[in-house]
């Protein structure tokens, strides 16, 4: 169906600007859609554009601190480009390209046509636009947020920090934290209600439990750091008195509300990771996951515990020799469900029949630079050592193994893996494994020297070091290093183009290219708008693997059935889909004004405010679905109560 | 009335209520419970009863909580999934918050 | 079950970590009162304990009006959404009398981290009430229109749940703030 004119739209439904938008594939399209895999897509490229962004900040950095002295950047800048460049990572690049797997894989991975919300679902998306665009629109309005992604208070106060910068931090990131807390809902509610016919939580591929664990984490977090960014913004914005410590205010209480949200965050950062390569392990060693009720429980584990150990952040921070005690010691435990993981990786791989294509090199990588990473992580546990390694670039080696070299590596195999069920074309794989090995040689010459500069005595935050301390060679090591990570994005941005134009005008590549387990497999490549033909019904875990493979008498596998006899071929019509809805980018749209207006001037905030207002409503009143849409056949439904609902009632959301 | 009776009394209410919806009557008898336990936690502010305060106001707190979570949220007759969720931020808010309390020596300094 | 109801719990179970931290805040500073007036000082027991019971009925009324619409009885329905909404108003207007005249007796926003602290859990709390107050009207004017009806009774349901939150919460707060004792100067 193409898009048909705004006014045909209207003289056919006499509902004048409430009348919903058909499906098509232009750009209102994509403005408009609720579709979860277009909504992934938008997630991925904002991701990937944001990690681009993220990445020349760090370039910054290393060609500042490639020499002693450095001139590239003053001191001012450096804090701004230091500060953004975390930021940026954490909230607009890692986090979003999970939110991008999350969306696009759940409800296949589950049997379900969507997510429990769709509109909900676009929301969050543009939410999440607005709030990048606001934290960057701070470059060109008064200078970027100078305070650390961490923000210590008094320090990012009006009076350490008079520029405008940690304005836009505090309401970027509560507006991002806003679009976190609506999707994790959403996530979770589609885990929990939708589910297909015999799905039971313990048959779901560990990716969905995974992400479900990091759902229930973005749940309980988020609000932390709300109301702590809330306390700066009123702080510096209307002069709130809870951190001037002339009259008592705290600058401890910054930090726990801040690290009570941040360890936990970065359990979001690396669960979804941990789930990708829980998928391409197994496929590639062509063995089924290792000890799968160690793998859901250890994430569960992970979950839980990691509420317990926040404050290992402010070991030097003065809270005591007994809070230090019992963080050190709940620090130290939460290593034994990550080094469960690990282990069921490798007996994963052991006695497999490995193939080491592209997505299978990069998960290898997780596990082996996050077992590094995990290493130096105990060591911090340690708070004696912690008191000599902290502030040092010890510590900044140890999350970058954790953060680059769990999830991004995590995070690429998964592109690599799912690319062809996304868009209809393989990567090459050839160039894959280029992008693999520079990436991989790229970031140990990055990172790995960091740990010796830490012990050595290296500060980090600082925008220079003096000539005479023994940090040149290393340093300089590392800015190569950094380049050459440059470079192999560079390869990878060179293999997608590359990879498009080689698949142009050819048919799309059959199903299942992988001989993979998990259901998002059984529809054809690219996923159809409308995902399964009929909803499956779930008989075991792995059910995908186990239409293609039985046992023979003797107990071997034995191959049952070809890819082309149990994939569906796509072609079931009218099946009833959710509606696209303009409410959401409008919601959204007015974010930026209130921010703006809060920051600069109050009227602002005026046109920002009704233009929520107004979406909320239209939103509310805005008729279910397009009165002229198909109604599907209604034995595509396999039983499933929930999904009949979502799609067939009027959802309040 | 002591704290005995009024959970007796609110037991009572336990006892009577098998059905899925309690009646209108039975919210209006909740709602008496609840003042009533209102009306006891600020006549603390008029009667001392001296180290018992703070432990009394605390348990008529909690009970105050229960019930309307328990009878006017409906958590009593519906899936133990949504206690779950609830209970559970509730008691991971009250975890993190009195650990992070105890680092600034709340207890014993205030 | 229901998606909306799920939602509603998830996310009130999240209110928890939102409002804990405010409250911890609070009681983190409540010493704190620099100069200005302390909490003990300057709380009007009395006057607040009316000001709690009267949105702690409300949630008897909000309970009753989905009790009416489930039955689908939709004059009382509205009667006790509309009543409900006008506790929650005088609540709101209690909170207002009692701002203002902390102010007046030299309790500002910017005073002092007690001062800070206690008007931004107080109106966070507020601006929750308010939200609900509005979401109440909005109901009880669709249900005027006659597009509330018996089959909506989920969507009363899960605003009641949100309302009965917030006055859970308020019970938490009167407790912990108003009537534990605070400091005085």
């Amino acid at each position: 169906m193409t898009a048909t004119t705004i006014v045909e739209d209207v003289v056919d439904q006499p509902l004048g600007v409430y009348t919903r938008p058909r499906g098509g594939n232009g750009w209102r399209d994509w403005i408009t859609t609720v579709d979860h895999k277009k909504i992934g897509i938008l997630y991925g490229v904002a991701a990937l554009f944001f990690f681009v962004v993220g990445g020349i900040e760090a370039l910054l950095i290393r060609l500042q601190l490639a020499t002693p002295n450095g001139t590239v950047l003053g001191a001012d800048m450096y804090n701004q480009v230091f500060t953004m460049h975390g930021v940026t990572m954490i909230f607009l690049a890692a986090m979003p390209l999970s939110a991008a797997f999350a969306n696009y894989l759940i409800p296949l991975q589950i049997g379900a046509r969507d997510v429990a919300f769709p509109r909900l679902n676009a929301l969050s998306f543009w939410i999440f636009l607005a709030g990048g665009i606001v934290l960057n629109l701070s470059w060109i309005l008064g200078g970027a947020p100078d305070g650390g992604w961490f923000g210590y208070a008094p320090n990012t106060g009006i009076v350490f920090s008079p520029s405008p910068g940690m304005d836009f931090y505090a309401l970027g990131l509560q507006i991002t934290g806003v679009a976190s807390l609506m999707s994790s809902i959403n996530l979770t509610v589609t885990i929990l209600n939708m589910r297909a016919p015999g799905m039971t939580l313990f048959r779901m591929p560990v990716f969905t439990w995974m992400m479900l664990v990091t759902q229930l984490l973005l749940v309980f977090a988020m609000p932390v750091i709300a109301v702590a960014l809330f306390l700066l913004a009123f702080s510096r914005l209307f002069g709130a008195r809870f951190f001037d410590p002339s009259v008592g205010g705290d600058a401890l209480l910054w930090q726990h509300l801040f690290w009570i949200f941040g360890h936990p965050e970065v359990y979001i950062l690396i669960l979804p990771s941990f789930g990708i390569i829980s998928e391409v392990i197994p496929t590639f060693s062509r063995k089924p996951i290792f000890g799968y009720p160690f793998m859901v429980f250890s994430g569960i584990a992970i979950g839980f515990m990691g509420w317990g150990v926040w404050a290992h952040h402010m070991f030097v921070s003065g809270i005591g020799p007994v809070s230090v005690a019992a963080f050190s010691l709940s620090t130290m435990f939460i290593a034994v469900p990550t080094g469960v993981k690990i282990l069921n990786w490798m007996a994963t791989m052991w006695g497999g029949r490995i193939k080491f294509s592209a997505p299978m090199l990069f998960a290898v990588g997780v596990v082996s630079m996050f077992t590094i990473g995990g290493l130096s992580g105990v060591t911090h546990a340690i708070s004696p050592a912690d008191t000599q390694q902290t502030d040092t670039y010890y510590i900044v080696a140890h999350f970058h193994y954790v953060i680059f070299g769990g999830i991004i590596f995590g995070l690429f195999a998964g592109l690599y893996f799912w690319w062809p069920k996304v868009f209809g074309h393989m990567l090459s794989d050839g160039v894959g494994k280029v992008n693999f090995w520079v990436m991989l040689v790229g970031f140990n010459l990055t990172f790995g020297p960091m740990h010796v500069l830490g012990l050595q005595g290296m500060a980090r935050r600082i925008d220079s070091y003096s000539p005479g301390f023994g940090f040149e060679l290393w340093n300089m090591v590392s800015t190569v290093g950094a380049f050459l990570i440059a470079l192999s994005i560079a390869i990878f941005v060179v293999n997608v183009v590359l990879s498009a134009m080689k698949a142009r005008g050819q048919a799309p590549c059959g199903p299942d290219p992988w001989d993979a387990r998990s259901l998002e497999w059984l529809t054809p490549n690219p996923t159809p708008v409308h995902n399964f033909d009929e909803v499956p019904v779930v008989e075991s875990l792995d059910e995908f693997w186990h239409r293609k493979y039985g046992t023979d008498e003797d107990g071997r596998v034995v191959r049952v059935a070809s890819a082309e006899e149990v994939c569906e071929d796509g072609s079931a019509v009218g099946v009833h889909l959710p509606s696209p809805s303009f409410w959401p980018i409008v919601f959204a749209s007015g974010l930026p004004f209130i921010a703006l207006g809060l920051i600069f001037n109050l009227w602002l905030t005026v046109p920002g405010g009704l233009l929520v207002v107004m979406a909320i409503y239209a939103w509310i009143f805005e008729p279910v679905d397009d009165p002229d849409a198909a109604h599907g056949d209604h034995d595509d439904h396999g039983g499933d109560e929930a999904a009949a609902d979502t799609i067939e009632e009027a959802p309040v959301v | 009335m002591s704290t005995a009776e009024i959970t007796e009394e609110q037991n009572d209410v336990v006892h009577d209520d098998d059905h899925d919806h309690p009646s209108d009557s039975k919210y209006f008898q909740i709602a008496l419970i609840l003042g009533v336990l209102t009306a006891l936690e600020v006549a603390t502010y008029y009667v001392d009863i001296g180290p018992a305060l703070i432990p009394v106001l605390m348990v008529m707190m909690v009970v105050k909580f229960f019930i309307v979570a328990a009878w006017f949220m409906h958590l009593r007759f519906d899936n133990s999934l949504f206690t779950k969720f609830f209970v559970g931020g509730l008691v991971l808010a009250v975890a993190v918050y009195v650990i992070a309390l105890s680092t600034f020596e709340f207890w014993s300094k205030g | 079950m229901s998606h909306n109801k799920l939602a509603m719990w998830v996310f009130l179970g999240s209110e928890c970590l939102l409002f804990g931290a405010l409250i911890s805040t609070y009681l983190v500073y409540r010493g704190r009162f620099a100069s200005g007036p302390a909490p003990g000082d300057i709380f009007d027991i009395p006057f607040t304990s009316v000001s709690s019971f009267v949105l702690l009925m409300s949630s008897l009324t909000m309970v009753l009006a989905l009790s009416a619409i489930k039955r689908g009885d939709l004059r009382n329905n509205r009667l006790w959404l509309l009543t409900t909404a006008l506790l929650g108003s005088l609540f709101i207007g209690g909170q207002v009398y009692e701002f203002t005249t902390f102010f007046r007796e030299g309790l500002g926003y910017t005073t002092s981290p007690f001062s800070s602290a206690f008007f931004t859990l107080t109106g966070f709390h507020g601006v929750h009430v308010s939200l609900g107050i509005i979401m109440l009207m909005s109901m009880f004017i669709s249900s005027l229109r006659g597009s509330l009806r018996k089959e909506h009774s989920e969507t009363v349901e899960i605003i009641g749940l949100y309302w009965h939150f917030v006055d859970i919460v308020w019970i938490f707060i009167f407790t912990v703030i108003y009537l534990v004792p605070s400091p005085t100067s």
